[in-house]
C-alpha cells in the first residue's frame, strides 16, 4: 500500500462510531439590526475608515482630497473610477503591481459584526493587489451590509470561485510586546465606503 | 546530554522575575480581550456546541471527508500529496522545490512545519527559508523556536528585538520602537515576498465539500507570499478538515475572538484553484494524528483550531513560559497531544498543569483538557514513563490514603515535625518550600478534633 492508502486504512480503522452534524438555522436569528452603524463601530475598532456616501462622485471628489493622485499608481477595475484611476496591469505578473499606491476595489458585501469585506477572484483584477497596494479603497453597496458570518457564508453559496477573501481593516501586527502597528505586509490602510 | 524538563526550563525562565511578571501579565490581558469580544456576543456558547459538534462529525468520518477533499482539491487543478510522518513530508517539500531547481522559499506560519522541523531540514539540504510572519522572523533570527503558538516572540522585549534588527537589518542601534522595527521588517521581508519562486503556508481549514484551503493572518504575509510565488505549497494535518463551506461561519466567528479578541482575522483567505499557470500543492500529514484518532479518550485533542486561548489562560504556561514545553506546540493543548508523538519524550508535560480546568472552559471547540491531562497522567505513570521518584511518592500516597491508620500516623508525624522540628522541612531540599512558607501546624488533626466535640455535643 502507497502512504494515501496506509492513511486512509489507518483513519478508517481508527475513527470512532458516526455523529450527526448541528443544525445551525438558529445562528440566523435574533441578529443586530442598525447594519451600517454596526459595521462602522467594528471597522473603526480594528483600525479601519468607513465613510456613507451618496454617489460614485462623491467618493471621487474625497479621494482626490485625501491623495495625490496624479503623483502616484492607482488601479482600479471599475469603469466609474477611470477619471482618477486606470486598469493598466499586467495580469501575468503580479511583481508589476509592487509600485501601486492606491487600488480601489469593489467588494461583494460586508459583514457588520466583524468588520469584514468579501471579495473573489471575479472582480478582482490579481489575487495579490489588495495586499500589495500601499493603501486600499473597497466600494460596497450600502444594501449589502449582512449581520453576520452565517449570512455571509449563505450569500457566497456555491459560488466557484478560484480565490476569495475576508478583508477586515489594514494590515496589522502585535507581535512586539503587544503593541499595535497598522501596516505589517498588507496594505497599510482601509477606507470603506458604503454608497 | 540530558534533555531538561518542563520544571527544570521553568526554573531557568523564573531566574528573571520582573520579565515572568510581564508575561503573566501580557497573556492575562489577552485572555480578558478574548472574554470581551466573547461576551459581546450571546450566543458564544451555541458557537462552542456547534463546533465542536462539527469537530466530533469529522473524525467520526474522516475517513469520507478525506476522499472528498482530495477529489475536489484535484478537481480545482490543486496538486495532492501524503505523508505519513514528518520526515516525508518534509522530503516531498524538499522534493517539490529540488525539481524546480529552488533554493529560496519564504514561509508564512505554520505550526506542522515546526512539529516536522522543516527548516532545519531544508536548511540542511541547502535550501534557505525566510519566515514572514512578524513574530516568526523575530524568533528565526535569534535562532529559537516559536514560544506561543499565535504570540511566536512574546518571550521578548522589545530591547531584546531591537539589538536583533540592529545586527540583522541594520535599525539604528539602541532602537526598540515598535513601529520603527516592524517598518524596517515590511521594507526587508517585501524584497523577500517579490523575488521568492516558491511560498509555503499552513493551513487553517480544509473544506471537504469544496477542496478550498483557509489560511488566516492579520499581516497578510501568507497572501503575500503565496500570490507572487511560482509555487504555493500549504501543509495541513489531515484533521483540519471540516466538512461543508457554511461551517467556515461557525469556525471563523470562534477563532479570532479566541485568540486575541478581535472579531476576525484582518485577512481569511480562500484558496481553491492555482492561479493561472501557477502551482497549488496541498501535503497532507498524518504524523500520529491517526494513532491518537484512534485513542478513545484523546481523540477529542484533534479538534484543536490553534487559537492559543489555553495558553493565555493557563497559570503554568503564563509564569513558566513557552519554551519550557520544548514542544512545538507549548501550553495545555500541547501537553495533550505531545506525548501521542513521544510518551517517553514528553512524559513530564502532562504533569505541567494545576488541572484548574481554565483551558477547558476557554476552548472554542471544547476540547475537555484538563481531563486528558489528568488521564494522560495515568497512562504515563502505568506505563512506566514518570521518575522513579514521583512513582515512590505516587505509590507512598496511594498506601498511606487507603489505609485509615497510616494516614493518622502520618499526619501526626506531619504536625510534630513541623512543630518541633521545622528545619526538617524547611529548607532547599524541599521543592514546596522554596517559594512558599509552610502551613501553620494546627493543634489536633480534624479527626481528633471531631472525637472531643462529638462527645462534648453528646453531652
Amino acid at each position: 500500500m502507497n502512504n494515501r492508502d496506509q492513511i486512509l486504512a489507518a483513519v478508517k480503522a481508527n475513527q470512532p462510531d458516526l455523529t450527526p452534524l448541528p443544525e445551525l438555522d438558529s445562528f440566523f436569528q435574533g441578529q443586530e439590526t442598525a447594519l451600517i452603524e454596526k459595521f462602522t463601530q467594528v471597522l473603526n475598532g480594528i483600525g479601519g475608515k468607513v465613510t456613507v456616501v451618496a454617489d460614485v462622485e462623491e467618493i471621487i471628489s474625497i479621494l482626490k482630497a485625501s491623495y495625490p493622485l496624479d503623483q502616484t499608481r492607482v488601479i482600479s477595475p471599475l469603469s466609474s473610477m477611470q477619471e482618477i484611476a486606470n486598469n493598466n496591469i499586467d495580469n501575468h505578473d503580479p511583481h508589476a503591481l509592487e509600485n501601486v499606491e492606491l487600488a480601489i476595489l469593489p467588494a461583494h458585501f460586508a459583514v457588520a459584526e466583524n468588520g469584514a469585506c468579501w471579495l473573489d477572484e471575479s472582480i478582482l483584477p490579481d489575487r495579490v493587489l489588495p495586499f500589495i497596494t500601499q493603501h486600499l479603497i473597497l466600494i460596497v453597496n450600502k444594501v449589502d451590509v449582512l449581520p453576520t458570518m452565517h449570512h455571509a457564508y449563505e450569500k457566497i453559496g456555491n459560488e466557484q470561485y478560484g480565490y476569495g477573501a475576508f478583508i477586515a481593516g489594514p494590515s496589522k501586527t502585535a507581535d512586539i510586546e503587544q503593541s499595535l502597528v497598522l501596516g505589517a505586509h498588507g496594505a497599510r490602510s482601509l477606507w470603506v465606503f458604503l454608497a | 546530554m540530558k534533555i531538561l524538563d518542563h520544571a527544570e526550563r521553568a526554573d531557568i525562565f523564573n531566574e528573571d522575575e520582573k520579565r515572568v511578571d510581564w508575561h503573566d501579565e501580557t497573556l492575562w490581558w489577552i485572555r480578558q480581550k478574548r472574554d470581551k469580544s466573547a461576551h459581546q456576543i450571546p450566543e458564544w456558547e451555541n458557537l462552542r456546541n456547534a463546533a465542536s459538534a462539527i469537530k466530533s462529525n469529522t473524525l467520526s468520518n474522516l475517513h469520507d471527508y478525506l476522499l472528498e477533499f482530495e477529489k475536489n482539491a484535484l478537481q480545482n487543478g490543486v496538486i495532492i500529496h501524503w505523508a505519513a510522518d514528518a520526515k516525508e513530508h518534509n522530503e516531498i517539500v524538499y522534493r517539490l522545490l529540488k525539481e524546480k531547481g529552488i533554493n529560496k522559499m519564504v514561509k508564512s506560519k505554520s505550526m506542522l512545519t515546526e512539529e516536522c522541523h522543516l527548516n532545519e531540514y531544508l536548511e540542511h539540504n541547502g535550501i534557505e527559508v525566510i519566515d514572514s510572519d512578524l513574530g516568526e522572523r523575530i524568533v528565526q533570527l535569534a535562532k529559537e523556536p516559536p514560544s506561543h503558538i499565535v504570540l511566536p516572540c512574546i518571550h521578548k522585549k522589545k530591547e531584546e528585538i531591537g539589538e536583533l534588527f540592529h545586527e540583522h537589518l541594520g535599525t539604528p542601534k539602541g532602537n526598540a520602537d515598535p513601529q520603527l522595527l516592524t517598518e524596517a521588517a515590511r521594507v526587508h521581508l517585501r524584497d523577500t515576498f517579490l523575488t521568492r519562486k516558491a511560498a509555503l503556508t499552513g493551513v487553517n481549514f480544509a473544506v471537504a465539500e469544496t477542496g478550498e484551503i483557509v489560511i488566516c493572518t492579520n499581516e497578510g504575509n501568507a497572501d503575500m507570499g503565496a500570490h507572487l510565488a511560482d509555487i504555493h505549497i500549504a501543509c495541513m494535518g489531515i484533521e483540519k478538515i471540516i466538512p461543508k463551506r457554511e461551517h467556515l461561519s461557525i469556525f471563523l466567528r470562534l477563532l479570532a475572538r479566541s485568540a486575541t479578541g478581535q472579531p476576525i482575522t484582518t485577512y481569511s483567505s480562500h484558496f481553491a484553484k492555482p492561479r493561472d499557470g501557477k502551482e497549488l500543492h496541498i501535503i497532507l500529514v498524518d504524523n500520529g494524528r491517526t494513532r491518537q484518532l484512534g485513542r478513545e479518550e484523546f481523540r477529542n485533542s484533534l479538534k484543536c483550531i490553534r487559537c492559543g486561548a489555553c495558553m493565555n489562560t493557563c497559570p503554568v504556561y503564563r509564569r513558566s513560559g513557552g519554551h519550557s514545553y520544548h514542544n512545538a506546540i507549548a501550553g495545555p493543548i500541547g501537553a495533550i497531544l505531545a506525548p501521542n508523538l513521544d510518551m517517553k519524550q514528553y512524559a513530564d508535560l502532562p504533569f505541567a498543569s494545576t488541572l484548574c480546568g481554565s483551558c477547558s472552559n476557554v476552548c472554542p471547540v471544547k476540547i475537555d483538557i484538563h481531563d486528558q491531562l489528568y488521564k494522560w497522567r495515568q497512562v504515563l505513570v502505568k506505563e512506566g514513563y514518570t521518575s522513579t521518584a514521583k512513582q515512590v511518592a505516587m505509590k507512598t500516597m496511594a498506601t498511606t490514603l487507603s489505609s485509615p491508620s497510616l494516614y493518622k500516623l502520618a499526619g501526626k508525624a506531619a504536625r510534630t515535625t513541623l512543630k518541633y522540628a521545622p528545619f526538617m522541612v524547611n529548607n532547599k531540599f524541599n521543592a514546596w518550600y522554596l517559594q512558599r512558607d509552610m502551613p501553620k501546624v494546627p493543634q489536633s488533626s480534624f479527626g481528633e478534633w471531631y472525637k472531643i466535640n462529638r462527645k462534648n455535643n453528646e453531652q
